[in-house]
């Protein structure tokens, strides 16, 4: 078991990790989920939010099974190599704003950081906008962080603080096996589905549930981990992380050739938009935020299953984030920004250095 | 006795921050710090090497943090 362990967190290790879930991504895309977004914690959460009823955009409602079995795969895993701890207790509501910030800012670029560079491996060049976007917010929260900017230690917490992620997950897997959907409905008894748009797009479920307990998997061992890839760049010159994301991209670049599923070009990209200052600000605001709460949104649903409650606060937020951005018309659509997304996006900016600046601290 | 930090609770990057800034310091040759999760405790050991430091010895304490001694080499 060690082995594996030390395994998967060296450098050749975490290279492959990288490659892997590039391989697995791109799979998902080639078996039925949308262009583009083999898995994309923003736009799978964005779509369970809708499945569940929390918002109401017709074209972005599917129970996306690779979340729920992303953290159950990352939960177990914690299990067996005994890192499971349960521990909460370092500004859980700040953690969950952030989490709301990032979906937000996300949602304006249209994607997390693991879709920004699936996005470049399919081709899209707006991508490089929001990737951009990414290192500026990073790169500013980093700012902050060697300022003495801390969230507050967490303290040990009861098992069944720690076990309330992964039963979320459980749960919200369960409702996707019993309430499939049906040809033609655009509801199957409580979930709500997609006839059309990226909601509709989706690989068959055994393969969703298995690529995502793979994936947590592999996260949880190798510590995989987008917004960690810049922020140790930039802060200590350390290019461990930087090497499986980098390894991730050009895995998920080879194989999208290889299947045909690469595009290069700014228009006309698959669940995309063009307004090139606005993927470039959102994913600054999404950065920052990532970067405050001391992980992208990967890292923090499996942190959440490994007993990590303030990651699990973060992760709620992110779905009253997505709520929130489609029921208040935040959220970008390959037309365009939405119609409050600049002021959405202006203000999740804000937001974040104003956490940034008060939560500097001696330590 | 040598210095020890208290990194536990705190998450990634504080305790590899708190390290590399005692080792950049430079005041001391040798020093502790620990940490209660055994991703920070993989980190440390990174930055530790990456800045030319090694693990001197690694201690598992009663309420489960790990101490970490490291030493410049």
């Amino acid at each position: 078991m060690n082995s594996i362990k030390n395994f998967l967190s060296s450098r050749l290790g975490i290279i492959l990790a990288g490659s892997i879930i590039g391989i697995i991504a791109v799979l998902l895309q080639y078996y039925g989920n949308p262009a583009n977004m083999g898995i994309c914690m923003a736009c799978f959460v964005r779509d369970i939010t809708g499945a569940t009823g929390f918002h109401r955009a017709a074209v972005v409602q599917y129970l996306r099974p690779e979340i729920p079995a992303l953290i159950l795969g990352a939960f177990l895993s914690s299990v067996v190599f005994g890192e499971f701890k349960s521990r909460s207790g370092s500004s859980p509501i700040l953690r969950f704003v952030l989490g709301a910030c990032a979906m937000i800012g996300a949602l304006v670029f249209l994607g997390c950081p693991w879709r920004a560079f699936l996005r470049l491996a399919g081709g899209d060049l707006n991508a490089l906008y929001g990737i951009a976007g990414l290192v500026v917010g990073v790169f500013v929260g980093t700012l902050f962080i060697r300022n003495g900017y801390s969230l507050g230690a967490t303290q040990k917490a009861s098992k069944a603080s720690g076990l309330v992620m992964p039963l979320i997950a459980l749960f919200l897997l369960a409702l996707r096996f019993i309430y499939p959907p049906i040809e033609g409905a655009d509801k199957s008894g409580l979930l709500f589905y997609s006839l059309k748009g990226p909601g509709a797009s989706f690989a068959p479920l055994a393969y969703s549930v298995c690529a995502g307990i793979l994936i947590g998997f592999i996260c949880q061992r190798s510590r995989f981990c987008t917004m960690g890839a810049v922020r140790d760049l930039l802060m200590f010159r350390q290019v461990h992380l930087l090497s499986a994301l980098l390894s991730f991209l050009v895995v998920a670049f080879v194989a999208n050739n290889l299947l045909g599923l690469f595009h290069m070009g700014f228009d006309g990209q698959p669940v995309a938009h063009t307004a090139s200052l606005w993927n470039f600000l959102g994913m600054v605001g999404s950065g920052l935020a990532f970067a405050l709460a001391g992980g992208c949104p990967g890292r923090q649903l499996v942190l959440s299953a490994e007993g990590d409650s303030d990651a699990g606060v973060f992760v709620l937020g992110m779905f009253a984030g997505a709520a929130i951005s489609h029921n208040m018309m935040f959220a970008s659509s390959p037309a365009g920004v939405g119609a409050y997304g600049v002021a959405a996006t202006v203000c999740v900016i804000a937001i974040g250095l104003v956490i940034g600046l008060t939560n500097i601290r001696k330590i | 006795m040598t210095d020890e930090i208290n990194a536990r609770g705190l998450s990634c990057p504080q305790p590899v921050l708190l390290a590399t800034k005692k080792i950049k310091e430079g005041k001391v040759s040798e020093f502790s710090i620990v940490v209660d999760c055994g991703v920070s405790d993989e980190n440390v050991e990174r930055a530790a090497k990456h800045n030319g430091w090694n693990v001197k010895d690694k201690e598992l304490k009663d309420d489960g943090a790990v101490k970490i001694t490291l030493a410049k080499s």
